[in-house]
């Protein structure tokens, strides 16, 4: 066996092995050279990058990956998955390529971003098992690995929110994280001990293939439902998400972005999979839910980030209003999968809802993160947050001014950028199911470009301030990242049907054929 | 390997389709229009003369730096006509984490009777 058919083989194990791994090797290597440690830690995400490309050619080409640890004999015994498995679809592909994305940029923007400060073996630790959290989460196949990873996820997210420890707030919003990410992980906790209480296994096929929606399973399903949705920033649970993102270092902000995703990805993985043989019962009309948490988290969003005056704080509540749209468009595609009689005429927009949403969680990873590293980068330059305080930078930072409006043209949903792309699923298909769906979507982006261009007009353009006469652009190594994310959304923009059909069109066929997921209990090991 | 065809193709929207390459040229070919139209505009300025100052009701101009529009002033008066619901969410957000919590017990509440489990 070569060295590629192992890496092949083991890709699953190796893209969470990978990055933990080598979270435990930076502090030794930060004892050698400063540089050297930073070069490691993007070489590390980087190989955990290819290897995610090598997973997800084998699971385009012949379906989902169970990827069994120990040994594949003796796996069900007496009926119960007694193994811990990894169990990757194309959801989960295009979630891990969001977490290594976001890891990625926000590793090389950290090499200037926080090249003065002090405690960097620390963060870049951090940094890996933040991302190996995230991508644990994501290719498990386990409730109870889920639940580790998401534990994984929160510690070193709260600690990385408050990394800045001379400052107050950032401290307090790390604490705030820990506490409402603990409270969120217990409920998951509590959930999965329901189920397996009822049908002795933890596994998720396993689960989904029992599941019979009994009054337990029924609460159980509204615990999971909650805690992810408030680890999610859904509205009415997202307030600690603007204390967080807002105090966090920006190369940290934008890796919350995909952990935050990675819990969007637990709802729809618990909706979708775990309950999918009964959540498309008429009856239920959990479409109904998800679509009008859709819309008060797009409104609440977009209203409180019009009256704010902070940057990063402003970004954040621009982020929750996105989270919405993803919600709307999945909202609407299990509407229409449930009720194919009463919502006939809009039968053949679900799946283009359900591809609308899923391809928005993308988009906005990308343009929040990039949006953030721009206020990372105003804040680097000129030691100021508050809007009311900036002005004319786009005399002395012409790249991030450009990064700035690439970000802005993405968010708002305005063409040739990606977020017009999904956007335009969501509308046309939200339109068919109900046409005020699609106004108040289209009203929350007018608004959302209202909010960017307020960030435009205070930060960016205006005359030459005396006190930034001096402000000179960000490093080299923020400017990249920023390019690199920039290019990305711009290619994502002009070849939007490249990628619905290569990885947005195969995720959310996984979402809507939950069967395929548990081909491999159900067609035998 | 991705083929030029594929590369390129038009997106298929369900109820119609979006080509952002031949929006891009549109776009170009109107940005040239538009600059043609300006360059047979008057080239009357004079750089340097009253002609480029700000006629502010006959007060004097005041210094470049004062005059930049401040963030919180931006859509005052959206966030006046507003203001009913804005200080509603206001109160929401107490930045106290007990209440955070206090929101995700009362979601689980809604959830519940939704599903009809109380």
């Amino acid at each position: 066996m070569n060295i590629m058919d192992i890496l092949v083989t083991h890709g699953p194990a190796l893209l969470v092995a990978i990055p933990l791994l080598g979270a435990f090797l930076t502090p030794l290597i930060s004892k050698v050279n400063d540089k050297v440690r930073n070069l490691f830690v993007i070489c590390t995400i980087g190989i955990t990058g290819i290897i995610l490309l090598l997973v997800a050619q084998q699971v385009f080409d012949s379906g989902p990956i169970t990827y069994v640890f120990g040994s594949n004999l003796n796996m069900v015994q007496k009926d119960t998955v007694i193994r811990i498995l990894f169990e990757i679809d194309a959801l989960s592909i295009f979630m891990a390529f969001i977490s290594i994305i976001l890891a990625f940029a926000a590793s090389i923007y950290s090499w200037g971003f926080l090249g003065k400060e002090t405690g960097q073996d620390k963060y870049y630790t951090l940094l890996l098992l933040m991302t190996t959290g995230m991508l644990g989460m994501v290719l498990t196949g386990d409730l109870f690995n889920f639940f580790v990873f998401i534990e994984i996820t929160s510690i070193a997210s709260a600690a990385l929110i408050a990394f800045w420890t001379n400052k107050v707030k950032a401290v307090e919003a790390g604490f705030k994280y820990i506490f409402v990410s603990t409270i969120g992980a217990l409920f998951i906790l509590f959930a999965l001990a329901l189920l397996y209480g009822q049908y002795d296994a933890l596994n998720i096929a396993k689960l989904a293939d029992n599941i019979t929606f009994s009054y337990l399973d029924k609460i159980a399903l509204i615990l999971f439902i909650s805690a992810l949705a408030m680890k999610g920033g859904i509205v009415p649970m997202h307030m600690w998400l603007p204390d967080a993102y807002g105090r966090a270092p920006a190369s940290v902000s934008l890796v919350l972005v995909g952990a935050t995703q990675a819990s969007l990805y637990g709802v729809f993985r618990v909706l979708f999979t775990l309950y999918g043989n009964v959540i498309t019962l008429p009856q239920i009309s959990f479409g109904w839910i998800l679509i009008l948490l859709g819309l008060l988290t797009m409104l609440v969003g977009v209203i409180m980030a019009m009256i704010q005056t902070e940057f990063k704080r402003l970004i954040a509540y621009g982020a929750v209003a996105e989270l919405g749209y993803m919600f709307l468009g999945v909202g609407t595609g299990l509407t229409i999968i449930a009720n194919p009689d009463v919502a006939l005429s809009a039968a053949p927009f679900a799946f283009e809802a359900m591809k609308g949403g899923i391809f928005h969680i993308i988009n906005d990873a990308l343009d929040v993160g990039l949006l953030f590293m721009v206020a990372g980068a105003v804040y680097y330059a000129t030691k100021e947050t508050s809007l009311n305080n900036l002005g004319g930078l786009a005399r002395n930072m012409k790249y991030t001014t450009i990064f700035f409006i690439i970000g802005l043209f993405a968010i708002s949903g305005l063409p040739p950028m990606n977020g017009f792309a999904s956007k335009l699923l969501i509308y046309e298909s939200t339109y068919q199911l109900n046409p005020i769906l699609s106004i108040i979507a289209i009203l929350s982006s007018i608004m959302l470009l209202a909010v960017f261009v307020k960030i435009f007009q205070s930060v960016f353009l205006g005359p030459k301030m005396k006190k930034f006469e001096h402000v000179t652009e960000a490093p080299k190594s923020m400017l990249l990242a920023m390019g690199i994310i920039a290019a990305i959304i711009i290619f994502f923009g002009l070849f939007p049907d490249l990628i619905i059909t290569h990885l947005v069109e195969p995720a959310a066929n996984a979402l809507i054929h939950p069967e395929q997921y548990l081909q491999w209990l159900t067609g035998g090991i | 390997m991705i083929s030029l065809d594929q590369l390129f193709n038009t997106f298929d929207t369900g109820n119609g389709f979006w080509n952002p390459l031949l929006w891009v040229i549109a776009f170009v070919v109107i940005f040239l229009i538009l600059y043609i139209i300006i360059g047979m505009g008057n080239n009357a300025y004079k750089k340097g003369t009253s002609q480029t100052q700000a006629f502010l009701s006959g007060n004097p101009e005041s210094e470049k730096e004062a005059m930049h529009v401040k963030s919180s002033n931006l859509y005052w008066g959206w966030t006046e006509s507003m203001k009913w619901i804005i200080d509603a969410l206001k109160s929401m957000h107490t930045g106290n984490v007990g209440d955070y919590i206090l929101w995700f017990v009362v979601f689980m509440g809604v959830l519940l009777l939704f599903v009809g489990l109380i």
